[in-house]
């Protein structure tokens, strides 16, 4: 068994810093290079490519990532392991093998993740007894279910940990949890078994320090954000991880960024829920037990981390299609800018109303004084204020109110207050609005399947 | 009767969760850490955010981190894409709670 491994992130995100992968295989060593490419809203985008196309629906950023960094991971044994096949692992992982093959590689084995994608499974999956029921509404499935465009089981750890048993240079999966990425070359690597609770919750726990790349490495950090060095060559973060379950998260020596007590802290604090109870198919993490030290130079340690069994459910996360959205922005300048951007919103809306359009929501924004805040913004006297850019949003299930809304922001210029600016890129088009359903599915009702495929 | 602004004594990170926005504080010592878990009550924080946060609060400790999660529910603006919000992920939202100024006894 390793003392030790070296887990990297290398996206945050899908639209994350492109060279960050490159740089967490060139700049130190690592074992395994893991890459979250995933959000709810994602899953939708990419099933909307695979139905127009059904050779895609996978992050396509992949193959253009390996052409760069396989020649580079196969001479130092780094595994990559990412969520990015989407809802077409099987394509991705076909296209980096297309890839492997013109750089002349040999010996390539890929492990796939498949069988969370339960679209065309949902009729059979309602009719056995799963209601798929909104967590947050109560509302069962089937009073959105033909408008659903995409419906992914979040798997764990555990199926990437079989393809791993299995000898491969890389995983891909679908909709894998952004935790069970760095969490299973823990497992497979140190032997952990299903009921070492601790030990997984740990392993999570760092799977939701990477996660989101190097928001825990100095990117986004709230503290003394000024102090942080060299943010333009920021290090993404890179979990030491030992057998006992503790992690020393750090970051590559000479890479800009800070970890930090604090950055480690804010990361920890990320969209989590009730901290007691950090739900994952693999356990449920307590994140109230974590402790951390501060090593000094960029590492810190997190160790007596404590957790509870799975739970007997799978999340489930749907969305469906919801109606149809636009914004567009217009900039007022001194003097009486704010004074003049509502003025505009009350025409609008006046407009608006007059054309009998039927919105489902406007919504009324000024940017530079209080979008982010609210009520709790400043007030600032008129003379203060140098500009408001404008912002008006609306939804409706009306996709012509929609539109029509669209062509009546430009006349606004020659038509309404004076001192405008800012109306560029024609008029905004109505784009679909995607809405998420969140749901629970019984995990006996959903089988990993693993695939692998050779060069 | 001493005055404190949060952002003195704490930093921390927001997101969403659904509808619902996460705001984690985090004090930079000990001894800002039993302020903020005195003071800063979810009835304090609702308050604070009225007009923003529709729905309840809900608070958690994390004192090993010398932190307080909350859980403002209804406040995304219906949350994800449907939102219409500028800040629709409530990623401002931690600033904003660092605006609020305690009066200690």
């Amino acid at each position: 068994m390793k003392e030790k491994i070296r887990i990297a992130s290398g996206q945050g995100f899908w639209g994350d810093l492109i060279d960050a992968p490159y740089h967490q295989v060139t700049k130190g060593h690592i074992d395994y290079l893991v890459m979250d490419y995933l959000a709810e809203v994602t899953m939708s985008i990419l099933q909307k490519q695979k139905n127009k196309n059904p050779e895609l629906g996978y992050a396509r950023d992949i193959p253009e990532l390996m052409k760069r960094i396989l020649p580079i991971c196969k001479e130092k044994n780094i595994k990559v392991i990412t969520n990015g096949g989407g809802v077409n692992p099987l394509s991705c992982a076909n296209a980096v093998m297309k890839v492997a093959g013109e750089l002349g590689i040999k010996n390539l084995k890929i492990g796939i993740v498949l069988g969370d994608n339960i679209l065309d499974r949902l009729d059979e999956i309602i009719s056995s007894g799963a209601e798929l029921k909104n967590m947050e509404t109560g509302e069962p499935i089937t009073s959105v279910k033909d408008k659903l465009l995409s419906a992914n089981v979040y798997f764990g750890a555990f199926p990437i940990v079989e393809a791993l048993q299995q000898g491969v240079d890389i995983v891909i999966t679908g909709r894998t949890t952004d935790t069970g990425l760095t969490l299973a070359p823990m497992i497979y690597e140190f032997g952990w078994t299903k009921t070492d609770y601790d030990k997984l919750s740990a392993g999570t726990v760092a799977g939701h320090i990477l996660e989101c790349g190097a928001q825990s490495s100095g990117g986004n950090f709230l503290g003394d954000w000024k102090s942080i060095p060299k943010m333009a060559e920021i290090g993404f973060p890179i979990a030491e991880a030992f057998p006992n379950g503790e992690v020393i998260i750090t970051k590559h020596e000479n890479t800009g960024g800070r970890v930090s007590f604090e950055t480690i802290a804010e990361q920890l604090l990320y969209e989590i829920g009730d901290p007691k109870s950090y739900i994952t198919p693999d356990c449920v993490a307590d994140f109230t037990s974590i402790k951390l030290e501060d090593l000094g130079n960029d590492r810190v340690r997190a160790f007596d981390i404590k957790g509870f069994p799975e739970t007997e459910f799978y999340k489930v996360s749907c969305s469906y299609s919801d109606g149809y959205s636009a914004s567009a922005t217009l900039t007022y300048s001194w003097p009486e800018a704010l004074t003049k951007a509502k003025a505009a919103d009350q025409i609008l809306r006046k407009r608006l109303e007059n054309l009998n359009l039927t919105f489902d929501e406007i919504r009324t924004e000024f940017i530079g004084y209080n979008s982010c805040h609210g009520p709790l913004a400043k007030q600032l006297t008129e003379d203060d204020i140098n500009e408001i850019m404008l912002k008006v949003a609306v939804r409706s299930h009306d996709f012509y109110s929609v539109e029509r809304f669209g062509k009546e922001i430009a006349p606004l210029i020659l038509t309404g207050p004076p001192s405008v600016t800012g109306f560029a890129g024609g008029r905004p088009k109505p784009s679909e609005v995607v809405a998420y359903w969140p749901a629970l599915i019984p995990k006996s009702l959903v089988e990993p399947e693993i695939k692998i495929i050779e060069l | 009767m001493k005055k404190i602004k949060l952002i003195e004594i704490a930093h921390g990170r927001s997101g969403d969760k659904g509808d619902a926005a996460n705001v984690g504080i985090i004090a930079y010592n000990d001894e800002g850490y039993k302020i903020l878990s005195k003071y800063l009550t979810a009835e304090r924080v609702k308050k604070h955010f009225e007009g923003i946060c529709l729905g309840k609060v809900e608070r958690f400790e994390l004192p090993n981190l010398r932190a307080l999660n909350f859980l403002l529910h209804n406040t995304l603006g219906g949350g994800g894409t449907v939102s219409l919000k500028h800040d629709a992920q409530g990623k401002t939202l931690a600033a904003a709670l660092l605006r609020m100024e305690i009066e200690m006894e």
